[in-house]
C-alpha cells in the first residue's frame, strides 16, 4: 500500500456514527436509564465567596423519597485537580466556597423533582467575604486571599521564559511596537449537558457513565478521591454531545453520584442544567495582553517580549498549562529570532478558565495578528504580503525550541488572498472610505473592509498531563471469523469523529470497508489508555496507534495468506475485502477466509498498537508545554461591512485555508473548520462570561449570545496537504487551528472598514460607535484596554534561542515499530 | 432550569368555559395560549400557578376575517406564523406580518400566539433568571423580592415591555376586544398596558383578551423594525413601529411607537406633530427621529448598553420613515 492508492483516506465519507446522531438513536449519558435509578442534585454556593460555618442536612433527610444526602465530609477528606501541580478542588466544599456555583452538598432521591426539593432544604451558614472579580482586583487585594497556595497572594502561577536577548533586538529595531489587548472569557456551549450515571454495584466495584472526554484521568483521579482501589473502577464515556474542552476534568456531579450510589446501592444520575455547566465552566481564559515586537524596515521581526495577565476564577484545572499556552505557541508562525514571555495566572471568585478549543493560543494570537496589521501599515506593507516574508522555515527550531516541521502556512495564505479577491478589495474599500462627504440621517454609510490572519496550533500535547513513560494512545485491533474487525481505544469522540478514524484507518490498512470495522471506544475496562480528547491529539495519536495494530494484523494475514497461495508476502495485497496477488486477484482469499487462515496458523488475532510522540522538549523548566508533533497553520480572510450609524458589524464571506497534512477525510476536516470559524465568531463578536454582583450575567443559552446560522456567513474551505511525516498517512490536526485566526481577521477587516481598532474582542457594535466618535474628534480611534496591573514578573529562566537550528525530518518515536507507510 | 410544576390544565373548548374556569380557579388561575413564555418562566419560578386555563382549544379565536376596507378581525389564538404569513395582513399591514414573523424562532412562531405576545410578560436580566440565581443576588420585587435591582432607589419595577407586535398594533390604531364575567368590550391597545413592570397589563385578570381588531388600512402605511443581536430568537430590545396616513405625498396622520424602551410600548407624540401635515424629506425625517428618540428612557437591563439602545432609536426611527417615504437606503442591519 503507498500513499498515491488510498481508498478509503481522503474519501468524504459520513462519520460512521452519523446515523446514530441525526435520527436520535445515540445513547448519551442521560439517556442511560437502568432499574432502580435514583436520581441526584447537587446544591451550590449562593455566594462568591464565603466560608462555611455549618451545613445541616436534617431537612432535607427527613423528606420522603429522599435516599441519601452528603457534604463533603461524607467524602475522603483529600483536594484534586486535573494537574499534579494544582491539586486545589473539593467535589463538595467543607471549609469555604471560591464562587457562586460551587457544589457543597448532594442529594439522591426517588426522582428529580424529589432531589432538587431536597437540595433546598439543606440549611447552609455562610460567612460572606469579600468576591474578587476581576485581574485588577485580586491583585490590588492580597489581603483577601482565595487559595492558600500560589505564587503570590491570589496569584495561581508566576511564570517568565527569555529565549536570547529581546531588548538587544529592540535597540537594533526601525519599528518597535507596544500594544495592550484584551480578550473577555467565554464558554463552550455545549449542545449536552453534563451527565452522568454512577452504578457501586454489590460486588464492591464502581461504573461510571459520564460525558466526559478523558475517561482515562477521570479514572485516575476517581481513586484517588473515593480512595478505592482504581482496579475496582470502570469509567465508561459515554456519546459526548459536544465537549470543546469542558468536559476535561473530573467533576462534583461524577463524584457525588458514585458516593450517593455507594450509599444507597442504587445507581445515580445527575445531570447537570444549563446553568451548572455555565459554573462548571472551564472555558476560555479572560487575559489581558501586553505585546511588544521588533521590525526591520522591511517587515522581519527582531524579537518579540509578550506579558499575559490570566483571570483564572476560582480553581486551578490547566491553568498552569493555559498560563504557558499564552506564551509559547505564537513563535511557530513567524520568524521571531529572540522571544520572551512572562505570564501569571490570577485567581478571582468566578467558575474556573481552563481548556477551550485553541487552549490559551487564541487570546495572544489575536494579539499578534492585530499588531502584526498595525505595523504592516505603519510599514508600508500589505498585511498578507508582510506575514508571507516572515514565515518560520520547515524543519527547523524556534527560539523557545519547539520543532516545526511541515509548515503549509504560505500556501494557506495564497489560498485566501487569491480566492477573496484580497488585493483588488484592500485598494478600492480603502478609496471608497475616502468618502465623509455629509448623508442624510436616514441614509446608513455602510463601509465594507477586508482583513487577514494566519495562526498555528499544536497536533497533539507532546507530554502527558502526569509525568510517565507509557503510550499516549493504544490501541488493539481483534479481527473475528465473520471478517469483522474490532477495534478497542480509549479514546473519546466528542464529535469530532475519533470513532470514525478508528474505523477508516484499520479499513485503509486492511483493504475492508470502514462498516466492516467495529469501534468500541473509551472503556477503561476494556480499551487501552488513550489520554483523551483535548490538545487536537486524537486522530494523530490514536490513528498511528492503528494504523500499527492494523498493520500487525495484516502482517500476520499476508504470511498465512502467502502461504495458502504459495506466493512470497512482498507480492500480497489487501483490497475490495480481499487478500492476493494483484496479477492473480481470481486466486484472492476472501477477507473473512484470510482471517480464518491467520486465525489456524497464529491463533487469537488481536494485536496492539502504541503511539507515543517524540520526546523533544525543550531542556528548560517549562519546556515540556508547546512541543507537540507538529503544527497544524490555518490562514483567514474576512470581508465585512459596517454601519457607521449604528456600528453594526455583518459579516460578508469568509476564507479560510488550512494545512492539515492530509485530509484523511475531507468532509469531516471540513465540518471542523467550519465549526471553528463559527466559533471563532462568536468569540470575536459576541460571546463573554461577563459577572455582574458577583453572579454570571447570563448563564442561559438565550441571554448568553451565540451566532446562530444566521449569524453565520459564507464560509469557503481549502485544505492544504503538506503531508506531514509525523502524522498518520501525513494528517495534522483540524479542530481547533482553524478557530484562531477567524477573530484577530474580523478585527482587523473592522479597521480596514472604518479605521477604527478594536483591541479587545467580543467586539460590540457600541464598541464600534465609540471608537468612530473618537475618530469623529480628532483622538486616536482605538478601543481597548489602557491599564496593565502592578505587578513582578518572576525573575526569567534565561534560555539561548534555538531559532533556525534544523530539526530532524522524523524524531525517534517509542514503540514505533512497525514503521509506517511511505 | 427546573422543571415544570405540578399544576393543573383545563382545557377550555369555548370562551364562556374559560371564563368559568378562570373564575374558579382564582388568584391561582392563569390563561396559557401558545405557552411559549410562560412555560420557561414556570420552569424559573416567575410563576406558580395551581391551574392553567388553555385556549388552543378554543377554534373561535383562531383566523383572520375581514377586510383592509372595513377592518381586520384577527382570534387572539392565531399563531404568530398564521399572522405573519396571511397574504392579506402581509399586504394591508405589514408592519404587523413583520413584527409577528420576526418574534423569537419559527419553532415557538408555531405555537405562540397573537395574543400571547400582545400580552407577554415584561423582561429584565435580574428577573429573566431561575430560581437559584434570583435567590443567590437577592429577589427582586417582581417576584419574590422588595426592591429593584436596576434602579435600586427606585418604588416601581422597570422591567422591559418586549413584545413585538403590542407596538406595531399601537401604532397602527388596534383595539381589543375583552371577554370578562360581566361581558365583553372592546379597548384600543393603548388602554391595555400601564407603565409598571408588574402591573404591566391594564385589563382585568378575569378578562380574555379574545380578538384583535385593525381598523381599516385604506391609506396607511406601516413598518417596524427590530433590534437584537441574532436575526432569530431573540426578544427585541428596541422595536419601532411607525404607521402613517397619507394624501399625495403629505403626512396626514403619524404614530410612532417604541417598544422595548421601557415598561410599556412608549409612543412619541411629538415624532408625529413632526411629521403630520408635511412631506417626509430629509428634514421632516430628522426632526421626528430627534422627537420619537426623546422618550425612549432604555435602562441597563437587557441585551446591549442603553445608551446604545438610545442612540440608535434616533437611527431606527429615521430608518424607518425613510422606508415608508420610499427612499431607497440599501443593506442595513435592522430586522424589518
Amino acid at each position: 500500500m503507498s500513499k498515491e492508492t488510498f481508498r478509503v483516506v481522503g474519501q468524504p465519507l459520513p462519520k460512521i456514527d452519523a446515523w446514530g446522531k441525526v435520527t436520535g438513536e445515540t445513547r448519551y449519558a442521560d439517556d442511560l436509564v437502568l432499574p432502580r435509578l435514583a436520581h441526584g442534585k447537587l446544591l451550590r454556593s449562593a455566594h462568591a465567596h464565603a466560608r462555611i460555618v455549618s451545613i445541616d442536612t436534617a431537612r432535607a433527610r427527613a423528606l420522603p423519597g429522599v435516599l441519601a444526602v452528603i457534604t463533603g465530609h461524607d467524602l475522603p477528606r483529600v483536594k484534586f485537580g486535573i494537574l499534579p501541580v494544582s491539586q486545589d478542588e473539593e467535589a463538595l466544599c467543607t471549609e469555604k466556597v471560591r464562587m457562586v456555583g460551587d457544589a457543597v452538598a448532594a442529594v439522591a432521591a426517588v426522582d428529580e423533582e424529589t432531589a432538587e426539593a431536597a437540595s433546598r432544604l439543606i440549611d447552609v451558614h455562610y460567612e460572606p467575604l469579600p468576591a474578587l472579580m476581576s485581574i485588577h482586583e485580586s491583585l490590588a487585594h492580597p489581603e483577601v486571599r482565595i487559595h492558600e497556595y500560589g505564587d503570590g497572594p491570589n496569584v495561581h502561577k508566576n511564570v517568565a521564559l527569555q529565549f536570547g536577548d529581546v531588548d538587544k533586538a529592540f535597540a537594533e529595531s526601525h519599528l518597535v511596537r507596544e500594544d495592550v489587548f484584551y480578550f473577555e472569557g467565554n464558554t463552550h456551549l455545549p449542545m449536552e449537558q453534563h451527565a452522568a450515571v454512577a452504578h457501586w454495584m454489590a460486588d464492591g466495584k464502581l461504573t461510571l457513565w459520564s460525558s466526559t472526554q478523558t475517561p482515562h484521568y477521570v479514572h485516575r483521579l476517581l481513586a484517588k478521591i473515593l480512595d478505592v482501589p482504581g482496579a475496582h473502577i470502570r469509567v465508561i464515556a459515554a456519546p459526548v454531545g459536544g465537549g470543546f474542552g469542558g468536559k476535561l476534568d473530573p467533576f462534583a456531579h461524577e463524584i457525588a453520584a458514585c458516593k450517593l450510589s455507594q450509599l444507597t446501592g442504587r445507581p445515580v444520575k445527575i445531570t447537570c442544567t444549563r446553568e451548572e455547566v455555565f459554573y462548571i465552566h472551564r472555558g476560555r481564559h479572560p487575559v489581558l495582553m501586553w505585546l511588544k515586537t521588533g521590525f526591520t524596515k522591511d517587515g522581519d521581526i527582531t524579537g518579540s517580549h509578550i506579558r499575559t495577565w490570566l483571570d483564572g476564577g476560582a480553581y486551578g484545572s490547566y491553568g498552569v498549562a493555559s498560563t504557558f499556552y499564552t506564551g509559547v505557541i505564537n513563535p511557530v508562525t513567524y520568524k521571531m529570532p529572540v522571544y520572551k514571555f512572562e505570564g501569571a495566572r490570577v485567581f478571582t471568585n468566578k467558575p474556573p478558565c481552563g481548556p477551550k478549543r485553541g487552549h490559551g493560543t487564541p487570546q495572544p494570537r489575536f494579539a499578534l495578528e492585530c499588531q502584526l496589521d498595525k505595523a504592516a501599515e505603519q510599514l508600508g506593507l500589505d498585511p498578507a504580503d508582510l506575514r508571507k516574508r516572515i514565515l518560520v522555515e520547515p524543519f527547523t527550531k524556534t527560539a523557545n525550541h519547539l520543532t516545526v516541521t511541515t509548515i503549509g502556512l504560505g500556501e494557506c495564505i495564497d489560498k485566501v488572498v487569491e480566492a477573496s479577491g484580497w488585493r483588488d478589495k484592500r485598494a478600492r474599500y480603502a478609496e471608497a472610505a475616502r468618502d465623509t462627504g455629509a448623508k442624510p440621517l436616514w441614509q446608513p454609510r455602510t463601509r465594507k473592509g477586508i482583513g487577514i490572519a494566519g495562526s498555528a496550533y499544536m497536533t497533539g500535547a507532546g507530554t502527558a498531563i502526569y509525568w510517565n513513560n507509557m503510550p499516549h494512545s493504544g490501541v488493539v485491533i481483534r479481527a473475528d471469523r465473520s471478517g469483522a474487525v474490532a477495534v478497542l481505544c480509549g479514546a473519546t469522540d466528542i464529535g469530532q469523529g475519533s470513532d470514525s478514524i478508528l474505523a477508516y484507518l484499520p479499513a485503509e490498512v486492511l483493504g475492508i470497508e470502514p462498516k466492516d470495522v467495529h469501534v468500541h471506544p473509551a472503556d477503561t475496562s476494556l480499551t487501552p489508555v488513550d489520554l483523551g480528547s483535548y490538545s487536537s491529539r486524537v486522530t494523530l495519536m490514536c490513528g498511528m496507534a492503528a494504523i500499527q495494530a492494523a498493520t500487525r494484523l495484516r502482517e500476520v494475514m499476508t504470511r498465512a495468506v502467502g502461504r495458502k497461495l504459495n506466493v512470497t508476502p512482498d507480492r500480497i495485497v489487501f483490497r475490495e475485502r480481499k487478500v492476493g496477488v494483484l496479477e492473480d486477484w481470481d486466486k484472492a482469499v476472501p477477507f473473512p477466509q484470510a482471517v480464518e487462515l491467520a486465525e489456524a496458523m497464529h491463533g487469537v488475532l488481536a494485536f496492539p498498537g502504541s503511539y507515543a510522540p517524540p520526546k523533544r522538549a525543550g531542556k528548560y523548566k517549562g519546556g515540556g508545554v508547546g512541543p507537540s508533533p507538529c503544527y497544524s497553520y490555518s490562514a483567514c480572510v474576512v470581508e465585512l461591512t459596517v454601519d457607521e450609524d449604528t456600528g453594526w458589524i455583518t459579516l460578508g464571506e469568509i476564507w479560510i485555508a488550512h494545512d492539515i497534512g492530509r485530509a484523511l477525510n475531507p468532509l469531516l476536516v471540513e465540518g471542523q473548520i467550519e465549526g471553528s470559524v463559527y466559533m471563532g465568531i462568536g468569540e470575536a463578536l459576541m460571546e463573554g462570561q461577563v459577572f455582574r454582583k458577583g453572579l454570571h450575567k447570563s448563564p442561559s443559552m438565550l441571554e448568553y449570545k451565540s451566532p446562530t446560522t444566521l449569524e453565520t456567513p459564507e464560509i469557503h474551505t481549502y485544505l492544504v496537504e503538506t503531508d506531514d511525516p509525523e502524522g498518520p498517512f501525513g494528517a495534522k490536526e483540524a479542530g481547533q487551528g482553524p478557530l484562531l485566526p477567524v477573530i484577530p481577521a474580523i478585527a482587523n477587516a473592522i479597521y480596514h472598514a472604518v479605521g477604527v481598532r478594536l483591541d479587545q474582542v467580543p467586539i460590540t457594535p457600541d464598541m464600534v460607535l465609540r471608537g468612530l466618535e473618537l475618530k469623529r474628534q480628532g483622538k486616536p480611534a482605538r478601543i481597548g484596554p489602557d491599564k496593565l496591573p502592578l505587578f513582578r514578573f518572576k525573575d526569567p529562566i534565561v534560555v539561548e534561542s534555538a531559532f533556525g537550528q534544523v530539526a530532524e525530518a522524523i524524531a525517534v518515536r517509542p514503540f514505533a515499530e512497525p514503521a509506517t507507510f511511505s | 432550569m427546573m422543571r415544570l410544576p405540578a399544576f393543573d390544565y383545563v382545557a377550555a373548548k369555548t370562551v364562556e368555559e374559560a371564563l368559568r374556569a378562570l373564575a374558579d380557579a382564582g388568584p391561582d388561575g392563569m390563561l396559557v395560549a401558545g405557552g411559549t413564555d410562560l412555560y420557561p418562566n414556570m420552569k424559573r419560578r416567575q410563576f406558580e400557578p395551581k391551574t392553567l386555563v388553555g385556549l388552543r382549544a378554543i377554534k373561535e379565536l383562531r383566523g383572520v376575517s375581514g377586510s383592509a376596507r372595513e377592518g381586520v378581525t384577527i382570534g387572539a389564538c392565531t399563531t404568530l406564523t398564521a399572522v405573519a404569513s396571511h397574504p392579506g395582513v402581509a399586504r394591508d399591514y405589514p408592519a404587523l406580518a413583520t413584527a409577528a414573523g420576526v418574534v423569537s424562532s419559527p419553532q415557538l412562531r408555531n405555537m405562540g400566539t397573537l395574543g400571547g405576545n400582545v400580552c407577554v410578560d415584561t423582561r429584565c436580566n435580574y428577573y429573566n433568571q431561575t430560581y437559584e440565581w434570583r435567590k443567590a443576588i437577592g429577589f427582586c420585587m417582581k417576584k419574590d423580592g422588595d426592591i429593584c435591582l436596576v434602579a435600586p432607589g427606585s418604588d416601581r419595577c422597570w422591567a422591559v415591555s418586549s413584545s413585538d407586535t403590542a407596538p406595531v398594533l399601537w401604532s397602527l390604531g388596534a383595539r381589543l376586544r375583552l371577554h370578562g364575567p360581566g361581558g365583553e368590550r372592546t379597548i384600543p391597545v393603548a388602554a391595555l398596558f400601564h407603565d409598571d413592570g408588574i402591573a404591566y397589563l391594564a385589563k382585568r385578570p378575569d378578562e380574555i383578551v379574545t380578538e384583535i381588531l385593525l381598523p381599516p388600512a385604506d391609506g396607511w402605511r406601516s413598518v417596524y423594525l427590530k433590534l437584537r443581536r441574532r436575526g432569530s430568537f431573540d426578544f427585541p430590545i428596541l422595536g419601532v413601529a411607525v404607521a402613517l396616513r397619507l394624501e399625495g405625498d403629505v403626512v396626514r396622520e403619524a404614530r410612532v411607537v417604541l417598544g422595548a424602551v421601557a415598561s410599556v410600548p412608549r409612543e412619541a407624540p411629538k415624532a408625529a406633530e413632526a411629521l403630520v401635515g408635511r412631506r417626509l424629506t430629509t428634514e421632516t425625517i430628522e426632526a421626528a427621529a430627534e422627537a420619537a428618540a426623546g422618550p425612549a428612557r432604555p435602562l441597563d437591563n437587557t441585551d446591549l448598553t442603553h445608551p446604545y439602545r438610545k442612540k440608535v432609536a434616533r437611527v431606527f426611527v429615521a430608518r424607518a420613515l425613510a422606508r415608508l417615504a420610499g427612499l431607497d437606503h440599501g443593506p442595513s442591519m435592522e430586522v424589518a
